[in-house]
């Protein structure tokens, strides 16, 4: 039966780890994730989840853990945070590298130095190299469903690749909201049991990712960048299947907002993405051409989504909850980068909000939407990133 | 529709629980709902936020509370060190835990509801290590106070958050909180 | 045994090794000095056979040391050990 219920994405994600029938999970407790796994944990008590709930002593330890089960043939799940996520830094390469389709909830947490336990995308963006895919959910269902889809798409021989589903700590994690978890018979429909490229195997020993010479460690990366590739034309199809079956779509690697005859359209991720919906009603209210797009999909970075964005658009500007210090936001750098082969190009604005959990509201993302149009108006860019609302 | 409403509790009084359950009932009735905490230091004792907010249609905000229609608090002894009427609105309503009038306690002006939740509680002996739970209460005191959820809905929240025994006790605080209520704005007190 | 490959399309996803015997050739040829057993002297203790890195060294029926000397490296680890010097490390022929 397909159930309505209220519960926070934590748990949700720890329902979508059940009902994607997840036979390992290895994990180390950190403040914002830490419900994800407390709720796994229950399930497998209680027997509802026929799982192997490993405790390990670091992150580090749970994604090697999670290397060696899913390479003994078994969907393998974990779920962490900031500090957490770079502990397992070396491990994520072995990950992607060893074409692993492991799912791991990101719990977006700020990075210390200073210390801080509220959110930003600064933790899993700075993984953003490692061959891990990467979604960035804006609601409570979305991490639900993503974390389904995540498997399906990783376990498709095209791909091959572990994945991130990414949440805001405190925002999505432990905020509880209506979703719908739609009926066990109908999941392993769309699901089907797990399938990786090669397995360990007792009675046919052999070891994965030895030395690899400098004559062919190249193609093997290029296998990666493939699978990559593969991976983008594949999201949106494994996203219609999912749409069709249980009736829930987030509009592609790019989710558009009004965009269709904007002047200006801001682009965002995670939860701000959302809160920009409401800034764009209020922007159209006022007779005010403004659109917001949400990147979903972070890796593989959807290039052809934002170059077709950017047609007939006056000026982007980026809201990025992170920074790449010495640079700039990421989703800043790589929009340009994706547009830079254009002859036509949009005014650009980068902006810095929200990092270390600062709230950003509607109001403020119609304030920096009035600022762009100003500078859209005048032709010019007054800065090319600014910081929000930063104090003097 | 939108009402938000803040929550004002001490940490380990269940002010996170108390906006869950009230996000609970108001659900029941059909409304999309959040409840979400704000978390700072957490320890027994300091002054904890929780947040609700409920919609007659899903909700795109994410940011949070800044001017609720609702604050509820659940010590007494809270405001006077916390200012629980920061961004109320003007006709908003405070739901109190206490014994004391309005007056007394330097809401002057503010629309005042109050019920000695810590005594049901006490009267009941519906205590946890020791401490009254106040939150099953306050929320029948605000289910009376406000009229945005029926009793029935939150007694079934209560119900469903606590089961056998305890949700009995739970749900007996609730329906004595929302019986004995008093709204001082309505000329009630 | 799995072929080496010649295109790329002929990848594993990721690099796999079997264990193959002496995948990196005979390494006998390294040898400057080969491990000599005295069979009188030999007391069947085993540690020699326990401490061969190179597991070269055969545990035979009665438990006396076989000495595979095709890839034998000559690190001297089985006479070190030998608690009755029954095994000499002796200079190879040119």
């Amino acid at each position: 039966m397909t159930r309505m219920v209220v519960d926070t994405a934590n748990h949700l994600a720890g329902y979508a780890a059940k009902a994607a029938r997840v036979k390992v999970v290895a994990a180390y407790p950190i403040t914002p994730q830490t419900t994800v796994v407390e709720k796994i944990a229950d399930f497998v008590e209680s027997g509802e989840m026929d799982a192997e709930y490993i405790r390990v002593e670091s992150e580090h330890s749970a994604m090697v853990a999670c290397i060696g089960a899913a390479a003994t043939g078994v969907r393998t799940f974990t779920a962490t945070s900031a500090q957490g996520l770079a502990l397992m830094h070396e491990a994520l390469h072995w990950a992607s590298g060893s074409r692993l389709p492991i799912v791991m909830a990101v719990v977006n947490r700020a990075m210390g130095a200073p210390w801080s336990i509220w959110p930003d995308l600064s933790d899993s963006l700075s993984q953003r190299d490692t061959g891990w895919i990467q979604f960035y959910c804006a609601d409570n269902q979305e991490v639900f469903d993503m974390i389904l889809q995540a498997y399906k798409l990783c376990e498709d021989e095209r791909v091959f690749l572990p994945a991130m589903v990414c949440l805001e700590g405190f925002i999505l994690s432990h905020t509880y909201a209506p979703a719908k978890l739609p009926e066990q018979s109908k999941i392993d429909e769309f699901l089907p049991p797990y399938k990786c490229g090669w397995m360990l195997d007792v009675d046919r020993p052999y070891s994965h990712a030895n030395l690899v010479s400098p004559e062919w460690y190249m193609e093997f990366r290029f296998m990666i960048q493939e699978a990559m590739e593969n991976a983008k034309r594949l999201i949106p199809q494994v996203a219609n299947d999912y749409g069709k079956r249980f009736g829930h779509g987030y509009g592609g690697l790019v989710e558009r907002y009004k965009c269709d005859d904007a002047d200006l359209v801001l682009l965002t991720m995670g939860t701000i993405g959302s809160d920009a919906k409401l800034a764009v009603d209020k922007l159209r209210q006022e007779g005010l051409k403004v659109g917001s797009a949400r990147v979903r999909v972070y890796r593989p970075f959807p290039v052809e989504e934002i170059v077709d964005l950017a047609k007939n658009v006056r000026m982007f500007a980026t809201i990025d909850r992170h920074i790449s210090f010495g640079m700039e936001g990421f989703l800043a750098s790589e929009v340009k980068a994706s547009l830079f082969g254009q002859k036509d190009r949009p005014l650009f604005a980068g902006f810095i909000a929200g990092l270390g959990g600062r709230d950003v509201t509607a109001e403020t993302v119609e304030k920096l939407a009035k600022r762009s149009l100003k500078w859209t108006d005048l032709g010019k860019v007054e800065k090319e990133t600014e910081w929000v609302d930063l104090r003097e | 529709m939108l009402k938000e409403i803040r929550i004002h509790g001490r940490g380990g009084q269940g002010s996170v629980t108390a906006a869950e359950v009230l996000a609970h009932a108001a659900f029941i009735e059909g409304k999309w709902v959040q409840a979400f905490p704000y978390f700072g230091a957490e320890r027994r004792g300091a002054p904890v936020k929780a947040f609700a907010r409920i919609s007659s249609a899903p909700l795109l905000v994410h940011s949070q509370v800044y001017c609720p229609d609702y604050v509820i608090v659940l010590d007494p002894y809270l405001y006077k060190v916390v200012d629980v009427t920061e961004g109320l609105k003007k006709d908003g309503v405070i739901v109190m835990n206490t014994k004391r009038k309005p007056g007394e306690l330097g809401l002057e002006g503010w629309r005042v509801a109050t019920v000695d939740a810590t005594g049901i509680a006490l009267e009941l002996n519906l205590l946890v290590a020791g401490l009254p739970v106040v939150n099953s209460s306050i929320l029948g005191a605000f289910a009376k106070a406000s009229g945005e959820v029926k009793l029935e809905s939150v007694l079934q929240a209560v119900k469903e958050t606590w089961s056998g025994g305890a949700g009995e006790k739970n749900a007996r605080a609730t329906e004595l909180a929302y019986e004995r209520v008093v709204r001082w704005w309505d000329g009630e007190g | 045994m799995v072929a080496m490959p010649k295109k790329r399309r002929d990848l594993p996803v990721t690099p796999l090794s079997y264990p193959t015997v002496g995948s990196m050739g005979k390494t006998g040829s390294w040898r400057t000095f080969r491990p000599e057993v005295n069979y009188s002297k030999c007391t069947r203790c085993v540690l020699c056979w326990v401490f061969c890195p190179d597991a070269v060294i055969t545990r035979q029926e009665d438990d006396s040391p076989k000495i595979d000397y095709d890839y034998c490296k000559g690190c001297g680890i089985c006479a070190n050990e030998c608690p009755v010097k029954a095994i000499i490390m002796v200079r190879e022929e040119e």
